[in-house]
């Protein structure tokens, strides 16, 4: 099987050609305004360096920033309505209260409240309203609004609600755009509905973006099916990418490590990703980023999205590097894209990291001599202090006295040399490109979140239960069914029911199918 | 009129909800979506005034309310707003008695916020003070249940309209049963409001000045945080809190008993601790914290998970594998450490009755 995986990053489009789990060519080229030209180069450079023609690749994997910077910049954002079921309940605030004003104008602040919604152990909280779901829907239409985001109480315990209101509105609305929370979020009411109005609002921007993408790739004679990826590591194709384009938020740092994991052969490990400007810490379990536990802002809004946990500093392979009184300091100042111009060893006048490495003899980059001067001293401080800022970040990282290692990736992989905090150091091959190859390898997932009552069922079927369901979720995503694992499971019991109400979480694995 | 305390403003919410977290000493709810609340009505133009213990005169009635519930329910199934209030006036209704300040039941975790939105919804004001200092998980676990509060008449209220009212109930641990039960029936989400307090009574047994304290705890983080300085330092420097241990999780086990989250927590000691070991017992809240196998602090003493370097007050369901912690500890308030309220509140009520209660100054 033949497959590219792009990252398309802020400074840099990634992209790699591997056959089956051989990386035959991987290729970085300068992201472009319009991002698109950027993958069309991508792809071509990609291609031309791999020797392969276009016509025999079978997928296409990209991972983009492009969703995320759209909500930062507050740009290509779709008018939306918020409409949320759960009536008498949640009536103290509103959809988007907690948003940051320009956000909020930016898609227009169009909040409906409903009845409906269920609670914990799916009991109704009061019935469905047609009639005010009709009367909100003419409003809807009337304000010329087509995207919606529809949120119910409980809806990751029952969808029902969510799915009859979408049903109604999408008849009383043509060609409305509709989102439900309990497609994309977990329980946490204004978290889930934010993300399902960052959704809404992102649905005219991504089926240009779809478009654009399915353009470029089939401009490049490329014959094969593309995906995306998303925030926990894993593939949607473009028809479900055109519909979720919230799911693809922090997609880099987890094809980073997927990639450092794959590329390394290692599945349990700390992943260091260092980059032109700042360097992203996480650990990989079984060959996924660990998941962060607290809520994730994502501009400015408040989300409960399955974002890997990383820890970030100001250390890359532009950062500056100055000598002074209290000894030298690295970052987090950064040349960043300005690198070329800028180092040393490049004929710039500003002491970079990469300066530093190069005289060190760590890298063979630009010329050498303009190095040759730095005192040896300076050199032998600046690798200790790039060596134990590092080694705070994986400390951080590090989740048991194991002894880990710790894979080393990203274009900045130069400043590392030897032993990090006393743990094996890996710079696996292609360690440059480790984004790309994570979106190349990217598998299909089905997750459930659920809460079940163990007193009635027992804990053995309510696992049970979870994990056929989150199969089912798996293949229904596009996994072939032998290939599917059980990657995480986690039970939490929830204090102060009774009946041993317990929260499960099930995730499933597995390969995409191939055709 | 009164003329004294002070009105809690848009700006004052977020510290707030900082240091009733910390005091949550682990439990006690997220108060995310309580100062959300709060500052929805600040914004639209209610009062929320802070009146100090002393400004109540003995013969007004005080009402303490909180939400009541599942922490994991308040997140998804955010109150209609009147819960709290509606319970006030059934229990008004119910006692013929008129409230004219509401005080919290709990300062720590998310029963912060709910009595100051009580009061802003009354037009009265809230008291500066709680019936925990802390958070504590069962109705009964107040200085004003322990001193002798009257148990009934008591009012629970749903965001549905329905109302309980509790008119004969024999002691708080029936009424602690019994809201615990209408509660669930009610979806797990309520607010309560017990029987009416005499002004006398609550300055008597109150902990005083604890909305003022969680206001100055949050102000104290955030302003380290600002300027950069340790947290953790910052905290117990202002709060005369013992830094009792650093390290890093290294074990947390969870399991549910008596429809609490028990378990532990285990930590290897890192800086002035490297080398030594500590376990921390958990039943939503941190209830013992052991040092190398002695006993440190332990409940009703506040123990405190302050996340190492950003000083964010962790809760017990967050707790995980790795994470770096600072613990701190706070001498409880001596209303919670008397014999009485040992019996209700010691190590001994909550499963440990090998240890007997050693406060956290005398050590």
């Amino acid at each position: 099987m033949l497959r590219i995986g792009i990252d398309v990053g802020g400074t840099n489009t990634d992209a790699v050609v591997m056959e089956g789990t051989k990386v035959i060519a991987g290729v970085k080229s300068a992201t472009t305004d319009d991002v698109m030209s950027g993958v069309v180069n991508a792809l071509r450079d990609v291609l031309a360096a791999s020797g392969i023609a276009a016509s025999a690749i079978d997928f296409v994997m990209i991972g983009t920033t492009h969703f995320t910077n759209a909500v930062v910049q507050r740009r290509n954002l779709a008018q939306t309505a918020a409409v949320r079921l759960g009536l008498p309940a949640t009536a103290s605030l509103p959809p988007m209260v907690d948003w940051p004003e320009d956000l909020k104008q930016a898609i227009g602040n169009h909040a409906y409240l409903a009845h409906g919604g269920n609670e914990f152990d799916g009991r109704v909280i009061s019935p469905l309203d047609e009639e005010e779901l009709k009367s909100i829907a003419a409003d809807i239409k009337a304000k010329g609004i087509r995207s919606v985001a529809i949120t119910s109480v409980f809806s990751p315990v029952s969808s029902d609600f969510e799915k009859k209101a979408g049903e109604i509105l999408a008849a009383e609305i043509p060609g409305v755009h509709v989102t439900l929370s309990s497609d994309i979020g977990r329980i946490g009411l204004l978290e889930r509905e934010n993300a399902a109005i960052m959704n809404a609002c992102l649905r005219d921007l991504s089926a240009h973006v779809m478009n654009a993408f399915r353009n470029a790739i089939s401009e490049a004679g490329i014959k094969g099916k593309f995906f995306l990826t998303q925030n926990d590591g894993t593939l949607m194709d473009a028809a479900f990418a055109e519909k979720f384009p919230v799911l693809t938020f922090a997609s880099g740092p987890t094809n980073s490590m997927r990639g450092a994991a794959f590329l390394s052969g290692v599945k349990d490990a700390i992943v260091v990703d260092i980059g032109g400007t700042t360097s992203d810490v996480g650990s990989l379990q079984k060959g996924f980023p660990r998941q962060a536990t607290v809520a994730v802002e994502v501009g400015g809004v408040r989300t409960n999205f399955r974002m890997p946990d990383v820890f970030s500093i100001g250390l890359g392979g532009g950062s500056l590097v100055v000598d002074g009184v209290d000894g030298v300091k690295v970052g987090p100042v950064s040349v960043g894209y300005r690198i070329k111009s800028e180092a040393l060893i490049f004929g710039g006048s500003t002491l970079t990291t990469t300066d530093t490495a190069v005289a060190r003899g760590l890298a063979e980059l630009g010329d050498k001599s303009k190095v040759a001067g730095l005192s040896p001293d300076l050199l032998a401080r600046t690798g200790a202090k790039i060596i134990a800022m590092l080694e705070d970040c994986v400390e951080r990282s590090r989740l048991s006295p194991e002894p880990l290692p710790v894979i080393v990736v990203g274009g900045g992989s130069i400043l590392v040399d030897g032993d990090i905090a006393g743990l094996e150091v890996i710079k696996p091959n292609h360690y440059g490109v480790a984004n790309a190859v994570g979106a190349a390898i990217a598998q299909v997932s089905g997750e459930i979140d659920r809460v079940y009552a163990l007193a009635e069922i027992g804990r053995e079927n309510a696992l049970e239960d979870a994990k056929a369901r989150a199969i089912d979720a798996a293949v229904q995503a596009g996994a072939a069914r032998e290939t599917i694992e059980i990657v995480d499971v986690e039970d939490v019991p929830l204090a102060y029911l009774p009946g041993n109400a317990t929260r499960v979480r099930v995730k499933a694995v597995g390969e995409l199918h191939a055709q | 009129m009164r003329s004294d305390g002070y009105l809690i403003g848009e700006a004052d919410l977020v510290p707030l909800s900082l240091g009733a977290a910390l005091l949550g000493t682990g439990g006690g709810g997220n108060p995310y979506i309580g100062m959300l609340r709060a500052r929805e009505l600040v914004r639209k133009g209610a009062e929320i005034r802070v009146i100090p213990l002393e400004a109540l005169k003995d013969d007004e009635w005080v009402s303490e309310v909180g939400g009541i519930g599942a922490p994991v329910v308040g997140v998804e199934k955010v109150e209609e707003g009147g819960e709290c209030l509606r319970a006030m006036r059934a229990v008004e209704e119910a006692s013929g008695k008129r409230f004219s300040a509401v005080i919290s039941a709990e300062i720590g975790g998310s029963n912060a916020m709910e009595p100051l939105i009580a009061a802003a919804l009354a037009g009265i004001p809230a008291v500066d003070g709680d019936g925990m200092g802390r958070a504590f998980p069962e109705v009964q676990m107040t200085t004003y249940m322990i001193y002798g509060a009257d148990v009934s008449p008591a009012a629970i209220a749903d965001e549905k309209g329905n109302v309980v009212v509790f008119r004969n109930i024999i002691d708080m641990y029936w009424l602690e049963r019994f809201a615990r039960d209408v509660a669930v029936g009610m979806g797990a989400g309520a607010g309560l409001a017990v029987a009416p307090m005499r002004g006398d009574f609550v300055r008597r047994t109150a902990v005083p000045g604890t909305v003022t304290q969680a206001l100055s705890i949050g102000r104290t983080i955030l302003e380290a945080r600002a300027k950069r300085r340790n947290v953790v330092d910052e905290v117990c420097a202002s709060t005369g809190a013992r830094l009792c241990f650093t390290g890093k999780i290294t074990d947390i086990e969870r399991r549910l008993e008596g429809g609490f989250a028990r378990g532990s927590a285990k930590l290897v000691g890192s800086g002035a601790w490297n080398g030594s070991e500590a376990r921390i017992a958990i039943q939503n809240e941190n209830l013992v914290l052991w040092v190398d196998g002695e006993p440190v602090v332990m409940v009703p003493d506040l123990i405190i998970n302050l996340e190492l370097d950003t000083g964010e007050p962790l809760t017990t369901e967050v707790l995980r594998y790795g994470q770096r912690v600072a613990v701190i500890a706070l001498p409880v308030h001596d209303l919670l450490k008397t014999p009485q309220a040992l019996k209700v509140v010691g190590p001994a009520a909550f499963g440990y009755p090998e240890l007997t209660f050693k406060p956290l100054e005398a050590r």
